[in-house]
């Protein structure tokens, strides 16, 4: 990273920490999951952006992690389950991530046989699957129902009167310095991850499989890691889903979340990390814009109208991702490299 | 030895399961098509089918049209429709990374199924099929004329594509676009129009399985939804660039499912619930993925390195 670019890491880590001072409640939720978002973004681009296999079903590595980090708070003993829970949700954060890490690994060996879109289908058929093998293992999950982490206080060490900034927090605040501390730090691993040398080796089996086979990159190893390295960040997002949700259920993790990762993945910038910020903002705010609230009420007064009728507000996502696709070939990250070269190119 | 009229039972459930399976096989034959041309899995294939059965629906229910000259002018609708989408939509981002293309057709799938929402509301509607509803006696086996209606209809439609795809110099043309765009540039194929022909000639077939999906399953706008993923599990199990697969795929596929919840109802499989038609088709998708991954009739792929 440059110069430049540390500079704007530590501001936006400033501009980060002070957020929460300066909104409502509601809003630190909501800029939460943008957090939340962030972190499974960076593990799909590990995946999609740096090594070139496309999955469409990193839904299922969330619901992984929500389920191993709800298990662990409440356990499933009610449901007839082995588990007995009692963890508090920070430590099971780890876990979660460890657990789908190691699901992404062993995921990654069958699906070495597969590139391009037969791996997406794969990982699609994966996820489709996943609220239904949820249903019939319910001993183990609840089932439909699912399992509630709400009013026990015990589990969670977000009241207990932390403060920051000389602020008491919020369980929303301290949801949104939670899930924000990780986003950062795991930006900074994934950073670390791709700028050596296995972020080399991934882009060489990304941009040529038999180039990088031949100059002694192993391909099994490379893809297989990539594939546990960005379940692992997906886990890790699930379970603080979980805790942000405070509940989870088959459809808590459903088919379009795994398709609105890989758009958001796509919409930030692939093989580039701070514009997935922008995609994580995509992914949380552009429902609520096309329904004509937040920004959405600025649009013209007779649009706002149709996005209250049933069916308005997909109307203006689908739009707008298809003309984000026209305007930003690139993503957001895409138009950052680009402003910054003007910037910085010496004649 | 089965009793006679279990044998009739499942003769019955092997003909009902062909009826869907030409229905997978229309649907999965627009994919092929679709992959074949632009590279990519139109995620919005049932969408656009969607639409275009609810053109059908609004011709018959609300402009008091019979059938026939309905199905007539949805599928020229949709064909338009298929041409347009590829002019407006997608020819802006071929060429460039294919993800583009796929994070595109998202778009349009959900534009798609908002519109038809906004358009007709959520409500279901309810179709009227062009078949009558009463059965037929074949050997002891009652046969739904629904189904053998189905039947011919699917097989129709393939025989009329095969032979255009086959005989024509347009389907030359779009078999030498998909194949080699670059040469057939070269000789004179407008290889653009090709491409959007073939779109158009894809969406024709989706409606003409959403026509014949919504009287069975009521027209509502996530009608299309589990068929599109039955119809990839058919595309993939035929292979994925083979039309031929794709049909045999979509047969197979429909059988088998119809085939595997029979057994599991009668001969006390009980684990096996209508919630695992879905998981069991994505398993197929798995298991042919794994073990064969260009199906059964598709070529492996060569790289040329």
């Amino acid at each position: 990273m440059s110069r430049l670019g540390f500079v704007a890491f530590a501001a936006f880590v400033v501009f980060v920490a002070v957020l929460p001072t300066f909104v409502s409640d509601f809003k630190a939720q909501q800029y939460a999951y943008v957090g939340i978002y962030l972190i499974a973004l960076l593990g799909l681009n590990v995946l999609t952006g740096y090594t070139g296999q496309i999955s469409l079903g990193h839904g299922a590595f969330m619901a992984i992690g929500g389920y191993t980090s709800a298990i662990l708070m409440v356990g499933n003993e009610q449901f007839g389950g082995p588990i007995g829970g009692g963890v508090e949700d920070f430590w099971t954060i780890p876990v979660a991530g460890v657990v789908a890490g190691l699901v992404g690994l062993a995921f990654g060996l069958p699906a070495l046989r597969l590139s391009g879109l037969y791996l997406a289908l794969a990982t699609f058929a994966i996820a489709v699957a996943m609220p239904s093998a949820i249903k019939r293992f319910a001993d183990f999950t609840g089932g439909g129902t699912g399992i509630n982490l709400f009013g026990k206080p015990e589990l969670t060490g977000g009241l207990t009167g932390v403060t920051v900034l000389g602020r008491q927090l919020s369980f929303n605040d301290w949801l949104y310095y939670l899930a924000w501390t990780i986003a950062l730090v795991a930006f900074a691993v994934a950073w670390l991850i791709l700028r050596g040398r296995t972020g080399r080796a991934f882009r060489a089996v990304r941009d040529s499989e038999t180039a990088a086979v031949s100059s002694g990159v192993s391909l099994a190893r490379y893809k297989t890691l990539a594939f546990g390295i960005s379940a692992a960040y997906a886990g890790v997002a699930g379970a603080l889903f979980a805790v942000a949700n405070t509940y989870v259920n088959p459809d808590t993790f459903p088919i379009a979340l795994s398709i609105f990762l890989l758009v958001g993945v796509v919409v930030g910038g692939l093989g580039g990390l701070s514009g997935l910020v922008f995609g994580a903002i995509f992914i949380e705010f552009l429902p609520l814009w096309a329904q004509g609230e937040d920004l959405g009420s600025h649009l013209p007064g007779f649009l706002v109208d149709e996005t209250k009728k049933p069916g308005g507000p997909a109307i203006v996502y689908g739009v707008v991702l298809i003309l984000l696709m026209f305007v930003l070939p690139s993503g957001v990250g895409g138009l950052f490299r680009r402003v910054g070269e003007a910037f910085t190119r010496r004649r | 030895m089965l009793p006679l009229a279990a044998f009739a039972d499942f003769m019955q459930q092997i003909v009902s399961g062909l009826a869907s399976g030409g229905i997978y096989a229309a649907l999965a034959l627009a994919l092929v098509i679709i992959h074949r041309s632009t590279g990519v899995i139109n995620f919005a294939q049932g969408e656009m089918a969607t639409l275009c059965t609810y053109i059908a629906w609004t011709l018959t229910v609300n402009h008091g049209w019979s059938y026939w000259p309905a199905f007539v002018v949805t599928l020229a609708f949709s064909f338009l429709f298929g041409v347009g989408t590829h002019r407006v939509v997608i020819r802006p981002v071929e060429g460039g990374n294919v993800l583009r293309i796929v994070i595109v057709t998202i778009g349009l799938l959900i534009a798609v199924n908002g519109f038809v929402t906004w358009q007709w509301s959520g409500e279901q509607r309810q179709l009227e099929s062009p078949f009558p509803s009463n059965t037929i006696d074949v050997g002891g086996v009652a046969i739904s004329v629904q189904d053998i209606g189905t039947i011919a209809v699917t097989i129709g439609i393939v025989v009329l594509l095969w032979g255009l795809f086959r005989f024509t110099k347009v389907g030359l043309a779009l078999r030498a676009a998909a194949v080699n765009p670059a040469e057939a540039r070269l000789v004179g194929v407008r290889v653009t129009w090709m491409l959007a022909l073939g779109w158009g000639l894809a969406a024709t077939l989706g409606a003409v399985a959403g026509m014949l999906t919504a009287p069975s399953v009521g027209l509502d706008p996530n009608m299309m939804a589990p068929i599109l993923i039955y119809a990839f599990a058919a595309a993939v199990l035929g292979g994925i660039d083979s039309p031929l697969g794709a049909v045999v795929g979509g047969l197979l596929l429909g059988v088998l499912l119809n085939v595997v919840s029979y057994l599991s109802q009668y001969h006390g499989f009980g684990w096996f619930t209508e919630e695992l038609r879905l998981p069991l088709a994505l398993g197929i998708i798995l298991v042919v993925l794994l073990v064969k991954p260009s199906g059964l009739f598709g070529h492996a792929e060569v790289k040329r390195v």
